[in-house]
């Protein structure tokens, strides 16, 4: 009897665990992070967007040196109809010294990232969203003052080739909450590269 | 020249030593050529289907399938113990796959020139098919798609781990399935 108690403990907080993070329909949870040009970047920043396109990424991963370009003409397609993108390096500097701040300065001057590029330092932002890998979107849809999460997962289904996508999971997305529906499907999932935790 | 030699058939002490080297050249040409096939790391292109495949094989045997990339470092740091798996396995019920997924147009320059430098035997596939949301839940629901991921089953058995896994714990977990 024992047993089955202390085995169904583990199995739960091996749900817990991993289950953590949030899924379409949840409240998203709220940041507040150092942007690469020194100032401070809220959630609670955008209360007067209709939403926001919430994408972890980083520097050396392909995945999301492949998504880059996209991920910027996103921000200057969607921006001005009230869903900017903020990209938030989730990764650990000491296990992936690309990742250090000063190397996101770099890359998003280079780039010129139109959208802020925060850095998530403590690792809790990553973990209370349920981030795995990068690149991985959030879209956040604005619900009277409320960010609630409307699409988890892949922007498209091409990532080495962005001629060859067939399906855009994000902006069919965006499309569905600016017409005021649920996106179907809510939920994609992609290959990517982990996200670096402290170790 | 040799075979101008030859067709004269003079019999000229320096036509022996001629055929001596012509026969040591071609000898040597024949080693190399035994040696370098060991380049030719064979890689099978699979898609979602070639993935259940492989996935789901219902033999009575220990399938151990990991799911990496040249570009994923802590993939590059666990697969030596896949390979030394494969080759510790040999003789056992025990099937080594490798499934890379670099994008398709990596294969010659990064895909393999790292199995060469490996020295990588275990069978290498490589997924063709980049729509990932439609066959990722097919390898195991609970999979986000980030790697290194390794699953390893026997029928039904089944374990999935989506993380880097260290030598123990690889060979504890194909006993685990095996037993």
């Amino acid at each position: 009897m024992k047993s089955v108690v202390i085995t169904a403990a583990v199995l739960l907080a091996g749900w817990i665990v991993a289950y953590s993070g949030v899924n379409p329909g949840d409240r998203a949870p709220d940041f507040s992070l150092r942007n690469v040009d020194g100032s401070t970047v809220s959630l609670s920043d955008y209360e007067n967007e209709k939403g926001v396109i919430v994408v972890f990424t980083c520097n050396p991963c392909p995945f999301a040196k492949a998504y880059e370009q996209r991920i910027i003409q996103l921000h200057q397609k969607y921006a001005d109809k009230g869903f900017p993108v903020v990209a938030i390096n989730p990764n650990d500097a000491g296990v992936s010294p690309e990742d250090a701040f000063d190397k996101m300065k770099e890359r998003s001057t280079d780039r010129n990232y139109p959208f802020p590029y925060l850095k998530d330092e403590s690792q809790e932002v990553y973990q209370s969203y349920g981030a795995t890998r990068t690149p991985h979107i959030y879209l956040l849809k604005n619900d009277g003052g409320t960010f609630r999460i409307a699409y988890v997962g892949a922007i498209d289904d091409n990532a080495m080739d962005a001629s060859g996508v067939s399906q855009k999971y994000l902006e069919d997305a965006l499309a569905s909450v600016m017409a005021g529906d649920s996106p179907d499907p809510a939920t994609t999932k992609a290959v990517g590269c982990t996200i670096k935790a402290k170790s | 020249m040799f075979d101008r030699d030859l067709q004269l058939n003079k019999k000229r002490p320096g036509d022996v030593i001629i055929m001596m080297k012509y026969i040591t050249v071609m000898a040597v040409l024949y080693l190399m050529l035994q040696v370098k096939p060991a380049e030719s790391q064979e890689i099978t292109r699979i898609d979602r289907e070639g993935i259940t495949m492989i996935t789901s094989r219902t033999a009575d045997t220990t399938y151990v399938v990991n799911f990496w990339a040249t570009w994923c470092s802590p993939c590059v740091k666990e697969i030596g113990y896949f390979e030394d798996l494969h080759r510790e396995t040999s003789s056992a019920p025990v099937r080594v796959y490798l499934v890379s997924l670099d994008f398709p147009n990596q294969v010659e320059r990064r895909v393999i020139p790292f199995l060469k430098e490996k020295e990588i035997t275990a069978p290498v596939f490589l997924v063709t098919d980049l729509q990932y949301n439609e066959w990722i839940d097919r390898v195991d629901p609970g999979w986000s798609g980030a790697i290194p991921a390794t699953l390893i089953y026997n029928g039904e058995k089944r374990i999935f781990l989506e993380k880097e896994i260290s030598r123990e714990e690889l060979f504890e977990k194909v006993n685990q399935i095996r037993n």
